[in-house]
């Protein structure tokens, strides 16, 4: 186990060394309760207590435009080249919904055919991790999930144990870093410090529902028919916030660009949603998914029931983005909560 | 700047070597790789780039076992579509696949086998009917039906003709709407089912066509006491990936189905508790 110590006062230290070796992006504080991750270069500029960012770091590893293909028509015959510009950088000050989150879309792009635009993205992302000692709001629930307390997926992770950090190396790149900074082994004190850190957060983050949640996916296999989903997709508007805030939403486009020279062009992978419209239309015009309520179901699905078939672990994080961002009020944790008590 | 060589995103270089208009809305392509023959399986399907207007998934009408070169059957019913009818002998295009999971020929090797194709349905379909034509001894009986709306709608009429004709294959169409010169069955193609004979046991219902058929035609086979996983059917949905990562394909529950890697082609016990096929 190897955990280092960065008193808070060095904490600007850390960082201005830190974006001295590559780009470092911070939640920063937009007013009203919004918090973005932009890149800063002192901690001053850094919101160490924030609400889950509008949008989640996955915005760094699936940009939500990004180039795929180069094409070149000049001669008859077409030519294509996948070109990748991924810059070097750190994340910092990330919640464990989050390191869930791109945990979640490793498991995604990684899976064969694989997406070599996402991996070798995540290949120069630097993760520094920071543990929530309290909700961030109601509209959170990371207990239910698991997701309160750390389960890997960062390079280094933060704990606040008062006037200092308690830091977790995970990785030998994070080892590099940390005695490349000379920051001191953490005493037994310390991790007693931590360790109290840590009891005490099983008293403040509590199951956010009382529903077990071993129990999710068959509650939804019996929900399929719930009255829940008419009532979620009657408030819907469809305006796919829900899923460009999700940290595990991946679905995508693809569009064709011509330059103006007309000769040349680009292909670019551009966050679809599928909350609109058109998202399971055919040609000819026949839509697998016409209704906004076996939308919205379909959202759930992705989250609860799916992904836990298929990759074994629950696809919502318990950052509570889509509730906090919707505009009809449609409330993660009322809409597990009434279909759960529909299944008793 | 990193050139990602193995890019699943990059695409192979198809040049159209005939073309042909069948029908009013359908045109059919004959296009050669530059690096090699597509490789594929019956029932799969290949994204076509045209350069500049974007990407579509479209069946591959042809069987493998013809070399060389392979076949799309494009309906004029969207942007991508309608650009493409406007292509040529010559013209080049971006080809990514073949994608999905093929119909399950080994499986139906030594059974019979009752073909049922509703409107472009059959496009996917020939790609196995002709492999079973040149595959012919390897199976039972085979039995063709084929539903379109209109005799003008009929496509591949030569290549009908020829099913007509063999004396190893039985095969029977009929249209919605009759025309002056038609002779043959109207009415849908349910109606063609209780006429054929089917030993429930050693046959495989492999069924295509627009969503609305489906329920009508499965039931059909059902009653005839085909088990479901001997139904297969092929499902459309906008595969805009092909490698299973989009999310325009999936398939309402129960299961986790993406139309492009777990599909197009389905047993109809893998599906039935969708809502939609």
């Amino acid at each position: 186990m190897n955990y280092h110590i960065l008193m808070k006062g060095e904490l600007d230290m850390f960082v201005k060394k830190l974006s001295k070796k590559m780009k470092v992006y911070a939640p920063v504080a937009k007013g009203f309760s919004n918090f973005a991750f932009e890149e800063v270069s002192s901690a001053g500029e850094i919101a160490m207590e924030y609400i889950p960012t509008i949008l989640p770091p996955k915005k760094y590893f699936m940009p939500p435009r990004e180039k795929m293909l180069d094409f070149d028509l000049t001669e008859g015959k077409p030519k294509d080249t996948a070109n990748l510009d991924a810059e070097k950088l750190a994340v910092f000050a990330v919640h464990t919904c989050d390191l869930a989150g791109i945990q979640c879309l490793n498991m995604v792009f990684s899976e064969r055919p694989r997406d070599y635009n996402y991996l070798l993205r995540k290949e120069n992302i630097f993760i520094i991790g920071l543990e929530c000692l309290k909700y961030c709001d109601g509209n959170a629930s990371c207990a239910l999930v698991g997701n309160h307390y750390p389960n890997g997926g960062y390079d280094l992770f933060f704990t606040d144990i008062g006037d200092k950090y308690v830091i977790h190396v995970n990785t030998q790149k994070g080892e590099e870093l940390v005695e490349g900074m000379g920051l001191a082994k953490a005493s037994s004190a310390d991790m007693a410090a931590l360790d109290r850190a840590r009891e005490a957060k099983k008293h403040t983050f509590q199951n956010e529902i009382g529903v077990d949640p071993k129990k999710l996916p068959e509650i939804f296999a019996k929900g399929v028919e719930s009255p829940v989903w008419k009532s979620v997709g009657d408030r819907c508007i469809s305006c796919g916030n829900c899923t460009n805030v999700c940290p595990t939403c991946y679905c995508f486009d693809m569009a064709d660009t011509v330059n103006l020279d007309m000769k040349t062009g680009f292909r670019t992978r551009t966050w679809d949603s599928c909350q609109v419209e058109p998202f399971a239309t055919v040609a000819g015009g026949e839509n697998f998914r016409e209704e906004r309520s076996a939308r919205q179901r379909h959202r759930y699905f992705r989250k609860f029931k799916y992904s836990v078939d298929k990759f074994y672990r629950s696809f919502c994080t318990g950052c509570g983005r889509c509730t906090r961002t919707c505009m009809a009020k449609i409330n993660l944790k009322e809409t597990l909560t009434s279909l759960a008590a529909e299944s008793k | 700047m990193t050139e990602i060589h193995n890019s699943n995103w990059k695409l192979r270089k198809g040049q159209i070597i005939a073309a042909k208009q069948m029908t009013a809305t359908e045109k059919w392509f004959d296009i050669k790789l530059d690096d090699g023959d597509l490789d594929h399986e019956p029932g799969q399907f290949v994204q076509v780039e045209l350069y500049g207007v974007g990407e579509a998934p479209i069946s591959v009408c042809s069987s493998p076992t013809k070399r060389g070169s392979f076949e799309l059957t494009v309906r004029s019913a969207g942007r991508l579509t309608k650009h493409m009818h406007g292509m040529g002998k010559g013209d080049w295009l971006g080809i990514r696949g073949p994608f999905g999971k093929p119909f399950p020929v080994k499986l139906m090797t030594g059974n019979d086998l009752l073909f049922v194709a509703g409107g472009l349905g059959i496009a996917p379909l020939r790609s196995l009917i002709n492999y079973v034509m040149d595959n012919r001894r390897e199976f039972g009986k085979v039995d063709i039906l084929l539903g379109c709306k209109t005799p003008t709608d009929m496509l591949f009429g030569d290549e009908i003709k020829d099913w007509q004709k063999r004396l190893d294959v039985n095969f029977s169409c009929t249209v919605d709407r009759t025309a002056p010169d038609w002779k043959g069955n109207v009415g849908l193609i349910t109606s063609l089912i209780p006429g054929v004979t089917i030993n429930p046991e050693k046959t495989f219902g492999v069924v295509v066509g627009p969503p609305i058929m489906y329920k009508f035609v499965i039931a059909e086979l059902l009653k005839k006491n085909l088990p479901e996983r001997q139904i297969i059917l092929s499902l459309e949905r906008h595969m805009k990936c092909g490698m299973g990562k989009c999310g325009h394909c999936q398939i309402d529950h129960p299961k986790n189905y993406y139309c492009c890697k777990d599909g197009p082609t389905f047993t109809y016990e893998e599906v039935k508790e969708s809502k939609k096929l």
